[in-house]
């Protein structure tokens, strides 16, 4: 365990940077204002906090010592990999120490055999894939920031992506983990196989946002690349029809690789700017993957099809060729970035529904949405229920954000009222912490805070991320006293 | 087919005030797994009914006490299933004794674990305080994950009320080819196929013989047939079943059973014993009088973890064990649940 406490004779920021150059190059000890400001958010750049320093250790064991010193004088730490969050999980702490692991970039081993990669935290997600395509393998989950975001940010998120209705989330393809526990101990969680002995600590790490220790390595499954891949696009007249022939896809055996739904003002975002040829005039537009061996794929794409004429399609296109594919998601892909032309701001939203719930959670967006007289445009992982709205709002008018929260948050409070939850894939973080007592009872929020405490008791991971604490939490509901009666 | 969660929850209060210990029971299949206990029984078996099934949502919600055999009904009758294959051992089998030992077939590596499937649970803690955690979608990482947490922390951190599970559309059409080789070449033989991109569900070897099951398309399942050029095997069903339900001699002969869980391309140790290679390599069953210490070196040296699964001396540990940073850690995690360690004590490990 780690050396005595002495939380009440705290150094000062100079005395900590001090300590931490004594086993790390200078450079790599930052505590200037300026040098400091790039790590001032994560990629929810509206939260923003300055941390004391930031430490970009080399090694493991000047991981374990910064952990050490931090551990001794309880000071936060807050890890970062690119930042490229969501929801300010990494978004730093005034009193604390910004943890970069992005030295840690280098892909240990890939075994060939076992189809594993060994990783360090800071190998970016699509760099995997990249390194094992030369043996016919790539990584499943493909979260839509996977050419910049890393793996050891992918656990503590627990990223999904477009292809998780049939390939799974992060925490279905990580085999194991060291991790350094907040007093700097390293352990293994997991292993080579595939389940262990005792308590699944792997799945209680996995999505817990760096508040429970500090992961310094991962072993994840590799995937076959399948022989063929081909999309069909098809355009609707309205979103019910739309929404039905995913239920239908779904109801005739098909697990597709990925099944996308965009929104007309999506759709006429995208098509403006990537030119996919997607139909301008339709209220929704479904893309639908299929992948396998060539003969099923062959078979369900004829399938797919036919089921979306049966249900009233407009139009349907099938990729032809590669670069048709590509194309017809180039347009979903740059969906974020094509809407950010239409508006000077927006506001991405991380609610996952029951499907059937669509029609009915898209209208009462609507009259949400001419309530606060801002527009919202939809992306929708249809065929795991993952929502991802919108806001369109602009920051320079004064008072604008706090109403695009406000509409946020009743958002996700719909999805929670049909049945769904908060955050699907891009977590809790800061973000969306005052809805946490939306979805859990105080019973249920006192249960996470003792699991926490169970790894942390002195709360100094990532401290005010995740998981409301008790008396935060009923401040929340004392705004919202409406919401005092929900479930359990 | 009621809801008796009060019962149940009273029940643990009541546990709680006198400092009684429970052992949790469903459908007592599972009595042989864990270690012995000795707390007052407490039952969850008529605690039982699917509460919400949507086929085209691939959602099955049941409560604890509900048997594997009336959830695989439900599904079949919408051309859906549990594609962690489960082993039902009798009629009695339920889904959250299945949740609670996280047991899972033949299918496992490519269809994915009970643990891979749950979405959401809800608990009764040590406490008393009936919890809900997770939910009924795909996608869901507000808090920590305390359902999957539960898979195989054989009742330890509560009382399992409610299930709710991912389940998918049954395979068009399976097929089984088989190959006559040694363990040795076999596991690396194995791994090769597991890489190629093809509809395979499972790999199985034993008594010289290599099992390889494929579902998926018509077209895939029989090009793949084509162009592996093998014998196919012709009662394939009966055979996955009985590995699945664990009815193969190597469970039921009358020796210790010890499950291995390993890296699948590990080479095979020289137990004097019957063996069977399982999940493509990463599941390996021996059958003999072993020692646990033993045993468990060679588990880490196969990159993975062994247990005694059936037999033997259940008032000693039978999992392997853990180093003492992470058994405190799970004490820890115990305590956080059941601080007055009533709930199951003692199940998963003499310390826990």
């Amino acid at each position: 365990m780690g050396a005595a406490n002495e939380s009440n004779n705290k150094p000062s920021k100079d005395e900590l940077c001090h300590m931490f150059r004594a086993f790390i190059d200078a450079e790599y000890v930052i505590d200037d204002i300026e040098t400091l400001k790039p790590y001032e958010c994560d990629g929810l750049s509206m939260y923003c906090e300055m941390p004391l320093a930031v430490v970009l250790p080399n090694t493991i064991e000047q991981v374990q010592q910064v952990m050490r010193i931090c551990h001794r004088f309880s000071i936060p730490v807050v890890a970062r990999g690119a930042g490229t969050g969501l929801c300010a999980g990494a978004m730093p702490n005034a009193q604390g120490v910004v943890l970069s692991l992005a030295k840690f970039n280098q892909i240990i081993e890939i075994d060939t055999l076992t189809r594993t990669a060994r990783l360090q935290p800071g190998v970016r997600n699509l760099a995997i894939s990249e390194a094992a395509a030369q043996y016919g393998l790539y990584y499943g989950p493909d979260p839509s920031s996977q050419i910049a975001c890393t793996i050891g940010g992918n656990i503590a998120e627990n990223s999904g992506g477009v292809h998780c209705l049939k390939y799974g989330l992060t925490v279905h393809n990580v085999l194991s983990i060291e991790m350094l526990t907040v007093e700097g101990d390293k352990i293994t969680v997991g292993s080579d196989g595939l389940d262990s002995c005792g308590l699944d600590l792997l799945a209680l790490i996995t999505g817990s946002e760096g508040l429970l220790g500090i992961v310094t390595e991962i072993k994840v499954k590799l995937l076959a690349v399948p022989e063929k891949a081909q999309v069909v696009m098809a355009g609707f007249d309205n979103v019910q029809q739309a929404g039905d022939s995913v239920g239908g896809i779904i109801a005739g055996g098909i697990i597709p690789a990925g099944l996308e739904m965009m929104d007309s003002y999506a759709i006429t975002a995208a098509e403006d700017f990537a030119k996919a040829g997607y139909p301008k005039d339709a209220k929704a537009l479904l893309l639908c993957e299929v992948d396998g061996t060539a003969e099923e794929v062959q078979e369900h794409i004829e399938q797919v099809e036919k089921l979306f004429h049966s249900f009233g399609a407009t139009s349907v296109r099938t990729s032809q060729t590669q670069a048709e594919r590509e194309l017809l998601w180039k347009g979903r892909k740059c969906a974020f970035p094509a809407v950010g032309r239409i508006s000077p701001d927006y506001y991405c939203m991380d609610g996952t529904i029951p499907r059937g719930q669509l029609a009915h959670v898209l209208t009462q967006m609507q009259r949400m949405s001419d309530h606060y007289q801002l527009r919202v445009a939809n992306v929708f992982h249809a065929g795991d229920g993952n929502l991802h709205p919108l806001i369109l709002f602009d920051a320079n008018i004064a008072g604008e954000f706090e109403k695009t929260e406000e509409f946020g948050g009743k958002i996700l409070e719909l999805c929670v009222e049909v049945g769904g939850c908060i955050t699907g894939e891009h977590g809790v973080g800061i973000e969306k912490i005052r809805q946490m007592p939306v979805q859990f009872n105080d019973r249920e929020l006192m249960q996470f805070n003792a699991i926490k405490d169970a790894f942390d008791p002195a709360g100094t991971l990532n401290p005010g991320k995740g998981i409301p604490i008790l008396h935060r939490c009923q401040e929340y509901r004392a705004i919202k006293p409406q919401e005092t009666t929900n479930h359990g | 087919m009621a809801d008796l969660s009060e019962q149940l929850q009273q029940q643990v209060l009541d546990a709680r005030a006198n400092k009684r210990p429970l052992t949790i029971v469903g459908g007592h299949t599972k009595a042989f797994m864990g270690r012995q206990t000795t707390g007052q029984l407490l039952n969850t078996a008529e605690h039982s009914g699917i509460i919400n099934y949507q086929p085209v949502e691939l959602v099955l919600t049941a409560r604890a006490g509900t048997t594997i055999i009336e959830i695989e009904q439900a599904l079949a009758a919408n051309n859906q299933m549990l594609a962690f294959e489960p082993p039902v051992f009798s009629a009695s089998s339920t889904i959250g004794g299945t949740l609670a030992c996280n047991l899972s077939g033949p299918a496992r590596p490519w269809g994915g674990s009970i643990r891979d499937h749950v979405l959401g649970v809800r608990i009764i803690n040590g406490l008393g305080e009936h919890l809900k955690f997770g939910g009924q979608v795909m996608k869901n990482v507000a808090g920590y994950d305390v359902s999957r947490l539960q898979a195989g922390a054989m009742g330890s951190l509560g009382v399992i009320t409610e299930i709710s599970l991912k389940v998918m559309p049954k395979p068009a059409s399976t097929a089984t080819l088989v190959w006559d080789m040694p363990a040795s070449e076999a596991i690396t033989f194995i791994n090769e196929l597991a890489g190629k991109p093809k509809p395979i569900s499972a790999m199985c070897w034993l008594q010289g013989r290599l099992y390889v099951r494929l579902s998926g398309a018509r077209s895939a399942v029989e090009a793949t047939i084509k162009q592996w050029q093998t014998q196919e095997l012709t009662d394939a069903d009966a055979f996955w079943d009985s590995l699945r339900h664990q009815q193969h001699p190597i469970f039921n002969n009358g020796l210790p059973l010890w499950r291995f869980s390993v890296n699948s391309a590990a080479s095979m140790p020289s137990l004097d014993s019957d063996s069977l290679i399982d999940w493509g390599g990463s599941q390996r069953w021996y059958a003999g009088v072993q020692d646990l210490d033993e045993m468990q070196a060679l588990a880490a040296n196969a990159g993975g973890h062994v247990s005694l699964y059936s037999g033997g001396d259940r008032s000693a540990d039978v999992m392997h064990r853990l180093p003492m940073t992470v058994q405190n850690i799970q004490k820890r995690i115990k305590a956080s649940f059941d601080p007055d360690h009533i709930i199951n004590p003692g199940r998963l490990y003499s310390w826990m």
